[in-house]
């Protein structure tokens, strides 16, 4: 295989509702943004595009991606969609890394978007909510907040989480939007506000959720020798890796810990995995994007995540399916202050799915284009400020999730 | 700015879904029974039915389930996707059955939210006319 980096990423503002623009004219807008970031790139660069977007409901068209494709001028060049619920972005991306390592193209263009709003909220729920088995989950109820409330509270009695170590995610997260201009929800908060806001589905309340946004994001991946031609600044993908698990929450199996290198059997004797308190296509993607990543200890390894938070729970979750601490610690870590800036890997610094927003099939590419920005250390070009960029950071780590832990992508990224 | 135009309409749709093998789950429920699957080969048994074995793809036999299990987690939702916003609250749950290997999700009823706890033993009862959906059996606290 070859090696595969990312030259350039777009986002656009994410907001509640873009009604000026139509999806492709999101996309190109944040593909703008890339395309002027990298003034030697010129379109006959560009080999083809994989388009990510997870619902034809929400847009009311079949075939969008193309739409998008066809918009930016890419036709007749190669193009494909990709779908993975939420993790339909980073889907994308090592779809179109595969597409460079490969050696089908040397440069390829990953875009995602969502336009969400173009339904009411609890309609979008229900769009949602049909990304979980129609037949057995979804007559019952369907909710992915209530889904999601079923994970912690098993998290709670397995381990001790408590709500307020929830509401710090919140708290963190929303604070970092505050200084990331593309953010939707820039909040200060306490942990009060957090658990006094309406309950949603015990015990996440409105503030535990990320809310649905309208937005687009563009990577921009090539060759090495693309890279070099191109860039002055590139960014190598060093480490991919995917799972799955079962769509039903209730067919989860109790078995062992997939351990990572840092870890031992003895640690986890009495623990049956994952059941539904873990995500073990998170861990298992982790496992196979550090094992080629030659990363032994995420913590120390990895110099910030940004990781799929469409819940605080789930943040909590994720520290654990990633190996930035213990399975069962993952409140310990939001208590520890290792996963906000300074700490010793900061998770979410843009703000993730909770401050920054989530429009589906545009925030692992989001999460891409955020973590380019922080490894080229070219925040404040893009933030207009500083307050968030770590002083040298070496290598990140993307996590992108759908469904309930369903499909999971890990990719790190590094400072070449 | 140029004014910026928009256009409500609604859309519906008829479907048919079949339930193809899974059928006899939700004949099952027209009985007043749950049917589960268990492997023929490795013993492993399904909730949820499947129809092969997720450990070693043999083929799974239809079982008859107990009617009586624990609360594994649940959660009570004060929101809902739209189509069950007029439900709310009502409580979800995941119930484990002894000696069957997954886990089996439903709503739990007759019962108050702070009420609701892991362990607590609950038994299922069935909608008198049933609709042949997942929530034609629900559990209630034994």
């Amino acid at each position: 295989m070859r090696q595969v980096y990312m030259i350039s990423g777009g986002v656009t503002r994410f907001k509640k509702a873009r009604p000026e623009k139509t999806h492709q004219g999101l996309v190109q807008e944040a593909f703008d943004q890339a395309y002027s970031d990298l003034p030697r790139l010129r379109k006959e660069h560009i080999d083809g595009s994989v388009a990510s977007y997870f619902s034809d409901h929400f847009h009311h068209q079949l075939m969008a991606g193309i739409m998008a494709h066809d918009a930016l001028g890419l036709v007749p060049k190669p193009s494909r969609r990709i779908e993975g619920g939420g993790a339909t972005g980073g889907l994308c991306f090592q779809s179109a890394y595969e597409a460079i390592a490969s050696g089908r193209m040397d440069v390829c263009v990953a875009f995602g978007f969502e336009t969400m709003s173009r339904v009411r909220t609890w309609k979008g729920n229900e769009f949602i909510a049909m990304a979980s088995d129609m037949n057995f989950d979804y007559p019952l109820g369907g909710f992915y907040t209530g889904y999601y409330a079923m994970m912690v509270v098993r998290h709670m009695h397995e381990f001790g989480t408590t709500p307020e170590q929830m509401a710090k995610v919140a708290i963190k997260n929303h604070g970092n939007a505050k200084h990331n201009p593309f953010a939707q929800s820039p909040k200060k908060l306490s942990v009060k506000q957090i658990r006094n806001s309406q309950m949603v589905a015990y015990p996440l309340t409105r503030l535990d959720c990320c809310v649905m946004s309208d937005g687009a994001a563009v990577a921009i991946l090539a060759s090495e020798k693309m890279a070099e031609k191109l860039s002055s600044n590139p960014i190598r993908i060093t480490g991919v890796g995917s799972a799955t698990d079962t769509m039903r929450l209730a067919d989860r199996p109790f078995g062992d810990v997939p351990l990572l290198s840092n870890e031992n059997k003895k640690e986890y004797k009495d623990l049956d995995y994952p059941g539904v308190h873990s995500c073990r296509a998170g861990r298992l993607a982790a496992k196979q994007a550090y094992k080629m990543a030659k990363i032994k200890d995420p913590l120390k390894d990895l110099s910030f995540v940004e990781l799929h938070d469409a819940f605080t729970s789930s943040e909590i979750q994720t520290y654990e399916d990633l190996g930035l601490c213990k399975i069962g610690e993952g409140g310990k870590y939001i208590d520890s202050g290792n996963a906000h800036y300074g700490g010793k890997c900061p998770v979410n610094l843009s703000g993730g799915l909770i401050g920054a927003g989530h429009a589906i099939g545009a925030s692992g590419l989001m999460q891409a284009v955020f973590a380019f920005w922080q490894l080229q250390g070219t925040i404040k070009k893009h933030f207009k400020n500083n307050k968030l960029q770590i002083k040298k950071p070496k290598r990140g780590l993307i996590h992108s999730h759908g469904g309930t832990g369903t499909y999971v992508t890990a990719t790190v990224m590094e400072k070449p | 700015m140029k004014k910026i135009l928009t256009r409500e309409f609604n859309y519906s749709i008829d479907y048919q879904v079949s339930y193809g093998e899974l059928s006899p789950f939700f004949e099952g429920l027209t009985k007043k029974k749950l049917m589960g699957t268990r492997c023929a080969a490795c013993k492993k048994s399904y909730a949820t039915p499947r129809l092969n074995c997720m450990e070693c793809g043999k083929p799974c036999k239809w079982i008859e389930l107990p009617q009586e299990g624990k609360v594994h987690t649940w959660t009570t939702c004060h929101y809902g996707s739209e189509e069950f916003l007029k439900q709310t609250p009502y409580h979800l749950v995941l119930v484990e059955f002894p000696g069957v290997s997954t886990l089996f999700q439903s709503q739990l009823k007759k019962v108050k939210e702070g009420t609701i706890t892991i362990g607590m033993n609950i038994k299922a009862e069935f909608k008198k006319r049933p609709l042949l959906k997942a929530s034609d059996v629900y559990f209630v606290p034994a």
